[in-house]
């Protein structure tokens, strides 16, 4: 157990390295990603302008894109979602662990 | 000077601009649009039988093995959590990893290939992030491709006894990694350089992702080798039905 709690601790330092260390190598970089760079690389690779011939049906509805603050919101949305959902299970698997340590091995009774 | 050429000319200087600094890839999913109306049809076929056998699949799951329900929820939350953050790269720009590779090795691909159109449809409809006509282009290469790889990986390392750790990180790593590998093809399919053809392109979008992918698909690995120890710390009966843990192991 203890062995797996350092075994976590190394690995999420090697993760939180991994993130960090773009902004030390890379300082001054925009961090941006999708949407221009695309047509940008379509133009690079074919040597001509490239207009999507479809829109996205949130930026018809809209009449635009998304608001940045809009799709920070969306996009924590969905990963509050995720991390409900995880941790809640978490939760319930930990807690009837501790609970059921006389009998580990038996199932829980579910009608 | 034409009004094409003085393009071209801003054009150059734009990516002279843009290859001096480190360059921006482009996050992850094809975006709405941007391949032509044959290749969306193509790949939604393709990955028709996937998404029906994938239900099914999960029905069967839903009704033999009830309790393992509850690691499919959490499988499908792992790709909602890992699919919305998006994580800067050592190339200056940023991209997000998949997540399905954990679906895949706890329950094999089909599962995973439904799971991963959810998160997909999630964000083309409430973030214009991928796009509906590139749905099933986006939901072969992260929903059936990748997940096919980490499954076949996962099994690949169980039979060679490989450690169990070291399986579940390289099957994600991997899956995640191929995602990127498969995009890159469907782009270059789309988008043929006028030199080199298909190969070409596919090496030029390539050389775009792979890069900014890399460090990424190794948090993946990470990240689902954490959850796979959580779980199998306290879900060991869950583990059990599923399958994944065999009894006396």
């Amino acid at each position: 157990m203890s062995k797996n709690l350092k075994l976590t601790l190394v690995l999420l330092a090697v993760v939180a390295l991994l993130i960090l260390v773009p902004f030390v190598l890379a300082p001054g970089a925009e961090f941006g990603g999708s949407d221009d760079a695309g047509s940008q690389m379509v133009e690079q690779v074919t040597g001509q302008p490239y207009e999507p011939w479809f829109t996205p049906v949130l930026e018809t509805a809209l009449g635009g894109e998304l608001p940045g603050e809009i799709e920070s919101l969306i996009f924590c949305v969905q990963t509050g979602i995720g991390v409900g959902i995880i941790s809640f299970a978490f939760g319930y698997l930990v807690a009837r662990k501790k609970y059921k340590k006389d009998d580990a091995h038996t199932p829980l009774k579910k009608d | 000077m034409s009004k094409w050429e003085m393009s071209l000319l801003r054009l150059s200087a734009l990516l002279s601009g843009v290859l001096a600094v480190p360059q921006t890839a482009w996050a992850m999913h094809i975006m709405e649009g941007y391949l032509p109306g044959s290749a969306c049809v193509l790949w939604g076929a393709l990955c028709l039988p996937f998404v029906v056998g994938g239900v099914l699949a999960i029905r069967r799951t839903a009704a033999r093995q009830p309790r393992g329900m509850l690691l499919l929820a959490m499988a499908g939350a792992f790709i909602f959590v890992i699919s919305s953050l998006k994580i800067p790269s050592v190339t200056g720009s940023c991209s997000h990893m998949t997540g399905t590779g954990l679906a895949a090795i706890l329950f094999g691909p089909l599962h995973a290939t439904v799971l991963g159109l959810i998160v997909l449809l999630f964000q083309a409809l409430l973030l214009a992030h991928g796009g509906l006509t590139t749905l099933g282009a986006n939901t072969f290469s992260m929903a059936v491709a990748g997940p096919v790889v980490s499954w076949a990986v996962w099994q690949l390392c169980r039979k060679g006894g490989v450690n169990r750790k070291v399986s579940v990180f390289l099957a994600a790593f991997l899956g995640d990694l191929l995602t990127y590998c498969v995009t890159s093809l469907q782009l270059a399919l789309a988008y043929p350089s006028p030199e080199g053809g298909v190969a070409a392109s596919a090496v030029s979008f390539l050389g775009v992702f792979a890069p900014t992918q890399l460090p990424l698909a190794v948090i993946e690995g990470i990240l689902t080798v954490l959850i796979i120890m959580g779980m199998e710390s306290y879900a060991q009966p869950e583990l059990r039905e599923i399958g994944f843990i065999r009894e006396g192991a």
